[in-house]
């Protein structure tokens, strides 16, 4: 298996702020790996960092195993989808998709040829001769997207690249994007600070906090089994019990949390641990509903219950005194 | 009709309300006066003055006579006055291309690289000379240029006089001494409308989105080539909206040319010569189509090159 980008302890500070401090980071060929976080934790700097924009104040990048460290952009074989695209307003969208062959020195029948694939690629080959600002929010996205493929890059590098776009869009963008990579085969490095986006599109996910990695898995085992406290709360939600009532509850010596989703009302498990308290609110979400409790010793908790109708439960009522219970194993011990 | 309570009614407020309901109205108001004053004073009395070229001068007793007649127009292609246009353009050009090779790095510095601070020096520095007086400045000029001057000082404290003097004889380019040559009337409108020059590119550099150098290095171009592929034509607008400024600045001057460098009118001397001393305001009239046209080609030029696209 060849690594496609490695980092080993790179680090990036402006003076005293660590923008990202000491990571290491392997990701193989052909993942689709996703950075998330949140704003100013470090995610996109890591990104510029791989594309040449940004270079480490310590530390090694390699990229498809060659030392990448002080190589500038146009000198690595990465290439980036921007957060607004950043299409040449003077070029046409041929134009646009043609720019790094033409820099390259392709000829030109070769390059056009290249250019019109990835535009039929991205479904746009109608559209070839538009100048970019006659384009939606969405073309534009599948231009940046073609200019960066026809390259053929090793890898290629997305920054919050469907931020700009509406709700729909953005999830038929998703399944495309991911589809794409599949066929392509190639290595995306994908940054967002939207968990549901990272979770559903991605092989693998590092979760990012003030400069630092703080968990790498795929999406299944973070959201199940979060290591921290801090991507216990930012992928998903999760009830969070601190180690003084891990103690309480079941004589426990660590933190630890359990997502809402794992917590039955009013019903017994036979290996468990259950509490009593009252009902607060309760949301109705459509295929769920949320139920809000607070515990006898003031624990504030949430449990996520199916709306299904093959589920038949029924949906307490504020104010009533309910029994909470999850069993052993919904209970994940958290690193400080 | 329902209306807000705590809403009183002031004549003021009675006019918001007319003016709110009738967009028209006040377009009209607000665009009404500047465009009366822009046809009239402005369009009117351009028209009146190219008008004026239809009449007739008589030489024997000088005055001005309402016969219409094309002989004012013609005369511009008389071959001395042919000299005249050629001398002008010729210089205007030289100027511009000056202005924008020593304009550009200036502008791209203090678009991209300057800090806040470096930034309000350089503005500072770009205008402070447009503030003093124009005519103070030419004749500045002249001191600076003339034999005995500091530039000659200078020039004979490195020893290089002899090489100034071979410049000097450059056919086209020299003249006697500096203040007296083509060159130095070059170098003084240069100085004079390079902020002209450098304004505008520096706006036009700075609006340039920094993500798009980013993205052009990223598809594989080096600096070189991102420069002449994606900074140099979104700058363009700019560089030619400040060399319009340069070229017709240059090419309506009359007092550079009676100051500095030799003799031999401008399209601005012959006007005033025209209209001044020999009263022929028919013939003065006629001329000034000239530098119109000639402003008229440039931006056709400029639009073929692609000047407009990136607006």
């Amino acid at each position: 298996m060849t690594l496609a980008v490695e980092f080993e302890d790179v680090s990036r500070h402006y003076g005293t702020v660590k923008a990202v401090d000491a990571v290491s980071l392997v990701i193989p060929e052909g993942e689709f790996f996703s950075l998330l976080g949140p704003s100013g934790s470090g995610k996109t700097t890591c990104l510029r960092l791989i594309a040449g924009f940004e270079q480490p104040t310590a530390g090694l990048i390699r990229i498809h195993g060659a030392q990448a460290s002080g190589l500038p952009p146009y000198r690595r074989d990465v290439n980036t989808v921007f957060q607004d695209y950043a299409l040449f307003p003077h070029m046409d969208v041929i134009g646009n998709v043609e720019y790094g062959l033409m820099v390259k020195g392709v000829g030109r029948t070769e390059r056009r040829q290249r250019a019109t694939e990835a535009l039929a690629m991205v479904a746009l080959g109608d559209l070839a001769a538009r100048k970019p600002s006659q384009l939606s929010g969405g073309q534009r996205q599948r231009v940046a997207l073609a200019r960066a493929l026809v390259n053929r890059p090793k890898v290629l590098l997305l920054d919050e690249p469907l931020g700009a776009l509406d709700l729909k869009l953005r999830e038929q963008m998703q399944d495309e994007l991911k589809s794409l990579q599949k066929k392509l085969g190639i290595t995306f490095v994908y940054v967002t600070h939207d968990q549901g986006e990272a979770l559903s599109m991605s092989d693998r996910v590092a979760v990012f906090n003030r400069g630092r990695i703080e968990q790498v898995d795929s999406p299944a085992v973070l959201y199940r089994r979060p290591a921290t406290l801090f991507v216990a709360n930012f992928v998903g939600t999760s009830n969070i019990f601190d180690a003084g009532s891990a103690k309480r509850l079941f004589g426990g010596n660590q933190a630890f949390s359990v997502r809402p989703e794992n917590i039955r009302v009013n019903q017994q498990i036979a290996e468990g641990v259950s509490v009593t308290g009252i009902v607060r609110d309760v949301q109705f979400h459509g295929a769920t509903s949320r139920v809000e409790i607070r515990t006898e010793d003031g624990l504030e908790l949430a449990a996520v219950l199916s709306n299904s109708l093959l589920d038949n439960a029924s949906l307490p009522i504020p104010g009533v005194q309910v029994t909470l219970a999850w069993p052993a194993e919904a209970m994940v011990p958290l690193a400080t | 009709m329902s209306m807000n309570a705590l809403y009183l009614r002031t004549p003021l407020r009675t006019i918001s309300d007319v003016l709110y309901r009738n967009p028209r109205l006040l377009l009209a108001l607000l665009l009404g006066p500047p465009l009366l004053w822009f046809t009239v004073i402005y369009l009117g009395s351009l028209l009146a003055l190219l008008w004026q070229g239809f009449y007739s001068f008589d030489d024997f007793s000088m005055s001005v006579l309402p016969v219409l007649t094309f002989d004012n127009y013609a005369r511009i292609f008389a071959e001395a006055n042919r000299d005249i246009i050629l001398r002008t353009l010729a210089i205007a050009g030289a100027v511009t291309l000056a202005s924008a090779v020593i304009a550009f790095p200036v502008a791209y510095y203090m678009a991209v690289h300057a800090g806040k601070k470096m930034k309000a020096f350089f503005y500072i520095g770009v205008m402070l000379p447009m503030w003093a007086s124009y005519i103070v400045k030419a004749y500045s000029w002249t001191v600076i240029l003339a034999k005995g001057g500091i530039l000659y000082w200078m020039v004979g404290k490195l020893g290089l006089l002899p090489l100034l003097e071979a410049f000097l004889e450059t056919p086209y380019v020299g003249g006697s001494t500096l203040s007296t040559s083509h060159f130095g009337r070059f170098l003084v409108f240069t100085y004079l409308w390079l902020p002209f020059m450098i304004l505008p590119i520096q706006a036009a550099i700075e609006r340039i989105p920094h993500n798009l150098t980013q993205a052009s290095q990223d598809l594989g171009a080096d600096m070189a080539t991102t420069f002449r592929h994606v900074v140099l034509p979104l700058a363009f607008p700019g560089i030619v909206a400040g060399s319009i400024f340069t070229f017709s600045l240059t090419l309506g001057d009359y007092i550079i040319p009676t100051l500095i460098g030799p003799s031999g009118l401008f399209i601005g001397n012959f006007v005033y010569v025209q209209q001044g001393a020999a009263g022929n305001i028919p013939l003065a009239a006629a001329f000034t189509v000239v530098p119109i046209l000639l402003i008229g080609l440039y931006l056709a030029f400029a639009k073929r090159l692609g000047a407009f696209d990136a607006l």
